[in-house]
């Protein structure tokens, strides 16, 4: 059974396969027409297509079309919907766009949207016309576009090449890639080129000067290859994905892992193209590595960095920050550890001996580690301006000017020092005392002020006191070595002390990350609940990343709620609300700094934890994040939006258990309630009315009267014992504490249990010194009663039941004894829970009365434990926290 | 026994009004009935009864603000028969001029009991300044008491409270009236004291202290002197 049960596909995978295939069902889908250039035709044979498709009763619309006022294309438009295109202002032009919020309410079976590599206006929902297309896809509404060759990211390089022209709007090969279908709309050079001559593509003003420039012979040619090529590696590449699919036996994916190392060069962009081109052609998957090292990237560097890294992220390539000193080593360990079987890096331009011996260990070295691990080094050209300097190993001057003017004081201070009193110690030792100078303000100086300082200290030496004095010009040639060497070694100090700054800085900052995250967890370790989590999220937040934040979460039926935190300076407004909705609903970040909503004021972030987005945080982001500070960040949310999702979980673990509860406490009052209500009923009844029907002797009506009354009393403990139930259910119970004479109390419940005692024994046990304590004395009287008449339930008649009271150490403690058949020790446990009865209980019980006195007990704040005694019978004992009265010096004083 | 004691029933549950008219009359007394509130009130006026049994939970007006109307005026006993079993209500209705209260079930023997201990205070206390309960014997006059003719040793404020009790033979005086009447307005949250001196009391004047018979205790409301 069981083996049968395991050999069956796991239900879960199951369900989320079937989701997959759900969603690709209910996405929409692109169709792209796809051209060489301009004036091939693409927007008619879409327009042609789709007519064709309208006439087979398909409900198609025009999202966004540009006829360019040709004729032709011009006259197959009639007969669609036109969606009337949105209106922006922006620098007191008006710039027209596609309507994306009325393409989507007006949900038609598809839509064609024109040139898809488009950029929008400023104001835009998103920045790039394919964001705009993707939402319209997401919303299961088909797409029909075009594009152009040169548009492709990957080859807008070659493109550049080929024709001189830089193409700035560009389109990442992922939504090429994962279009639906791909119609390629082709013409021959010749024929391009006849329908310019002919003014169908152009006015023939513009037409000449096109023709000129652009679309001359050769490039056309070139890009109708390069389109054709494209098109056809992608047929090549579903041929091998449908053999892979259909298990047919060919050629299988290479199982070739290519990684291609990036920098903060503009040529690393050239460098990722290729690779991307060349992970097609074998069919190989590819990723991106870059090495963080100790050396301090410049704005410039870092904005080029971050475009690397984007663009390798539109080109679908997976990019890995590592942090290491030795790039060779981080890049191959890396290798080794994903089975990389191509290393792709880029040669950086030889300038000059230095870099060109540089290059040569790196490459040397490269190889060497590398293994039986093919690597390709990819040299530059001149196309793409290096515009930065090699690196240097000297540390950029980012110092304040404040630092460059404090440095030469120190310097001259010293130095009037010195000259004081150098006929004392010799002008050799104001070198060592200037070194000494140089090495300690090293400590607390950048580069440039260090540098500055080793400067002039070596020329106040030279001048002021290597003889000849007040003369540069030096005589003794030890002298000379001794400068030189104190200028060398000045410089050097300066360098390597602000190097081993820069070092632990960094390091530093990235303890200081992983112990904000190890803080972070551990905090959300401790806490529970939806309002502490975001109370620590929100400190975290503006501790380390010291801007404001509003957290958004979802409620039950997976809206976004409003906002949970009150207590900050943002206040979104409707327009914001709707943005989070969005990053909510597409798992995506949006507003400023992001290609989504840019012109909003806050930057919103989806909390998606790993199964489900659970809202949103939106915070006042003053800048872009760096590569490191992006990752922290990211990290940062995961923690919380995986500590929110685990506090969701549980919340709906904890109702279902409810539910379950309730449901099974349902069942059990119904079928033990129902019981013990009919029991006595049904004796009341009968018995009242046999004694309605005839009339019998004294005696009999006597026995009958008994049986009424002892039935009346049963019902009346049942009802007492479910108002109690029903009020520590609701929570209502809570103890209103007064002195109590404990005598009192067992005095109270003897009297109140005389019938049900009558044959038993009780002994009550009261030490002499008992203090009085502050308890609730009717919720302590039922307790008592409660379990002293279940043990007259348990124990065999004239026994013994013992309740033993005491006091110590601010503890009342109190023993209820019998000497019955005690609990199975199995059962030990369960015996507080609600309906619990014993195996061999007497009839009478409602399994409710235990479970009161746990809760009267625990109202206040005291415990109950149920054991079997040695030598038969069971044992309770309660202990309570109580005050006790000061009146007990009061009391012995008058006793 | 010239005319039987006319005792009014304010209870809105005709079954009830039924079990107390057949109890009471079986015992000699004559009932008149009122199932509202306001219906109560002109029938205490009309039906000038020794003693008023009164429901708390009436159809038209809460049965305490009844009572209250009631003391505006009336001045004999008045018994609450109520489901309403918490100790606050108790006390309340209680402080609000109640002179006894049972809760729904009731015993009808007990019931009896109260009615017969109310309507024997409301003929005015004993002439006799001497109290009499089985071996206990109080001299309101002289302070002092005697258990089985020997003088016990009593402070003042026992006596006071010995006596407060006795006087108010089988009602069940509250610990806030207790404590204002013994110790004054100042005392009646501290009933510690009172606590203190009931068990010292109870060592003196009970035959056996564990088992009280005359210093009875009612939970979470107050005592009751003798049964």
């Amino acid at each position: 059974m069981n083996g049968f049960i395991e050999n069956r596909p796991d239900p879960d995978e199951l369900l989320a396969s079937l989701i997959t295939e759900e969603e690709k069902s209910k996405r929409g889908k692109l169709k792209i027409f796809f051209g060489m250039c301009a004036g091939v035709g693409k927007t008619y044979t879409m327009l042609q297509t789709a007519q064709a498709e309208r006439l087979k009763g398909n409900e198609i619309i025009i999202g966004y079309i540009e006829t360019h006022n040709r004729k032709e294309t011009a006259s197959l438009v009639e007969g669609f919907e036109l969606v009337p295109r949105k209106i922006y202002e922006y620098k007191s032009t008006s710039v027209q766009e596609m309507d994306l919020d009325a393409i989507i309410a007006r949900k038609p079976q598809m839509v064609l949207v024109d040139e898809l590599a488009h950029t929008n206006a400023p104001g835009s929902r998103h920045t790039k016309r394919y964001h705009d297309v993707q939402e319209i896809l997401e919303n299961g509404i088909n797409v029909y576009t075009t594009l152009n060759v040169q548009h492709l990211e990957s080859r807008s390089d070659t493109v550049a090449q080929i024709t001189g022209t830089i193409v700035r709007e560009t389109l990442p090969d992922e939504i090429f890639e994962n279009a639906d279908e791909i119609e390629l709309v082709d013409l021959t050079p010749d024929e391009l080129l006849e329908r310019l001559n002919d003014g169908k593509v152009y006015t023939p003003e513009r037409s000449r000067e096109a023709i000129d420039n652009f679309f001359r012979k050769g490039n056309i040619t070139a890009l109708r290859e390069m389109a054709l090529r494209i098109v056809a590696d992608r047929v090549d590449r579903q041929l091998h994905d449908y053999m892979q699919h259909k298990r047919i036996r060919g050629p299988w994916k290479s199982g070739l892992h290519l990684l291609v190392a990036v920098g903060a060069s503009p040529y690393s962009g050239k460098l990722l193209r290729w690779a991307k081109t060349l992970s097609y052609s074998m069919g190989a998957d590819i990723q991106a590595i870059y090495v963080e090292t100790l050396h301090i990237l410049s704005v410039k560097e870092r904005e080029q960095l971050d475009k690397n890294i984007k663009l390798a992220k539109q080109l679908g390539i997976k990019v890995r920050i590592i942090t290491s000193n030795d790039i060779v080593r981080a890049i191959v360990d890396f290798a080794l550890k994903e089975n990389i079987t191509h290393i792709i890096v880029g040669k950086p331009r030889v300038r000059n001996l230095i870099s060109l011996f540089r290059l040569g260990r790196f490459v040397n070295r490269l190889i060497r580690y590398s293994g039986n691990i093919d690597v390709y080094i990819l040299g530059s050209d001149n196309q793409s301006k290096d515009k930065f300097r090699e690196r240097i190993s000297i540390p950029p001057f980012t110092s304040t000017i404040r630092q460059y003017l404090i440095i030469p004081i120190f310097v001259l201070l010293t130095s009037v020092v010195c000259y004081l009193v150098k006929d004392y110690i010799g002008y050799q030792v104001v070198s060592f005392i200037l070194l000494f100078l140089v090495s300690i303000l090293a400590l607390f100086f950048g580069t440039g002020p260090i540098l500055l300082a080793a400067t002039l200290s070596a020329f106040i030496w030279d001048y002021f006191f290597i003889p000849p004095q007040f003369t540069i010009h030096i005589e003794q040639a030890e002298d000379v070595l001794m400068f030189i060497m104190f200028f060398i070694i000045a410089l050097l100090n300066g360098i390597l002390t602000s190097r081993v700054r820069r070092q632990e800085k960094k390091i530093r900052i990235r303890e200081e990350r992983t112990h904000a995250l190890y803080q972070l967890t551990r905090e959300f370790s401790l806490v529970s609940g939806i309002d502490d989590v975001t109370k620590i999220a929100v400190l975290y937040i503006e501790k380390y990343f010291r801007f404001d934040c509003a957290i958004l979460l979802k409620n039950e039926l997976n809206q976004l709620e409003s906002q949970v935190n009150h207590d900050t300076k943002i206040k979104l407004s409707e327009n914001e609300k709707s943005v989070a909705a969005w990053v909510f609903k597409h798992a995506a970040k949006a507003g400023k700094h992001t290609d989504t909503l840019p012109s909003a004021d806050y930057t919103f972030y989806p909390l998606t934890g790993n199964n489900d987005n659970m809202g949103v945080i939106a915070v006042a982001q003053t800048k872009l994040f760096t590569q490191g500070e992006e990752q922290f960040w990211e990290a940062f949310l995961s923690q919380i939006s995986g500590k929110f999702e685990r506090e969701f979980l549980r919340n709906v673990a904890k109702n279902t258990f409810i539910l379950n509860e309730s449901d099974k406490l349902y069942k059990t009052l119904f079928n033990s309630i129902s019981h013990e209500l009919r029991i006595p009923v049904a004796t009341i009844m009968g018995a009242s009315d046999t004694l309605l029907a005839q009339s019998y002797s004294e005696e009999t009506r006597h026995k009958i009267y008994y049986e009424i009354n002892t039935a009346s009393i049963r019902l009346n403990r049942l009802i007492e014992n479910l108002l109690n139930m029903s009020r520590l259910e609701s929570g209502r119970i809570t103890p209103r504490p007064d002195w109590c004479d404990v005598h009192d109390l067992a005095h109270t419940i003897a009297v109140n249990l005389e019938h049900e005692l009558l044959s038993f024994k009780l002994v009550t046990v009261i030490p002499k010194d008992m203090p009085l304590v502050l308890i609730d004395f009717g919720l302590i009287e039922q307790v008592l009663h409660n379990l002293i008449l279940n043990a007259t339930q348990n124990a065999s008649e004239g026994t013994r039941i013992r309740l033993k009271f005491y006091y110590d150490n601010d503890l009342l403690t109190i023993q209820v004894m019998d000497r019955g058949t005690g609990f199975p020790t199995s059962e030990l446990s369960s015996v507080f829970n609600k309906f619990y009865r014993g195996k061999e209980a007497k009839a009478g019980g409602t399994g409710l009365g235990l479970s009161i006195v746990k809760g009267f007990i625990e109202a206040h704040h005291g415990s109950v434990v149920a054991e079997n005694r040695k030598n038969g019978g069971a044992i309770f004992t309660i202990k309570i926290p109580v005050k006790i009265s000061e009146m007990d010096q009061f009391s012995k004083h008058y006793t | 026994m010239v005319s039987p004691d006319n005792i009014l029933i304010v209870d809105d549950e005709l079954q009830i009004r039924r079990l107390l008219e057949i109890t009471l009359s079986a015992n000699g007394y004559k009932i008149s009935e009122a199932a509202t509130g306001k219906e109560g009130l002109s029938m205490a006026a009309t039906s000038q009864p020794v003693l008023i049994i009164l429901d708390l939970g009436l159809p038209d007006t809460d049965g305490l603000t009844v009572l209250k109307k009631l003391r505006e005026w009336y001045l004999k006993p008045i018994i609450i028969l109520s489901v309403r079993s918490s100790e606050e209500d108790i006390v309340k209705a209680l402080d609000n001029g109640a002179n006894d209260y049972l809760t729904k079930p009731f015993r009808t023997g007990e019931l009896l009991a109260r009615i017969r201990v109310a309507i024997r205070q409301s003929k005015g206390p004993s002439e006799s300044p001497i109290l009499n309960f089985g071996s206990l014997t109080i001299d309101l006059a002289n302070h002092t008491a005697r258990m089985k003719n020997e003088l016990i040793k009593l402070t003042s404020t026992e006596f006071s409270l010995l006596a407060l009790l006795a006087k108010n033979e089988g009602r069940v005086l509250t610990h806030q009236y207790i404590l204002k009447e013994v110790w004054g307005m100042g005392y009646i949250e501290q009933t510690q004291y009172l606590r203190v001196f009931i068990a010292q009391l109870r060592k003196k004047v009970e035959d056996n202290p564990a088992k009280p018979k005359l210093l009875n205790t009612e939970s979470g409301i107050g005592y009751r002197f003798g049964s």
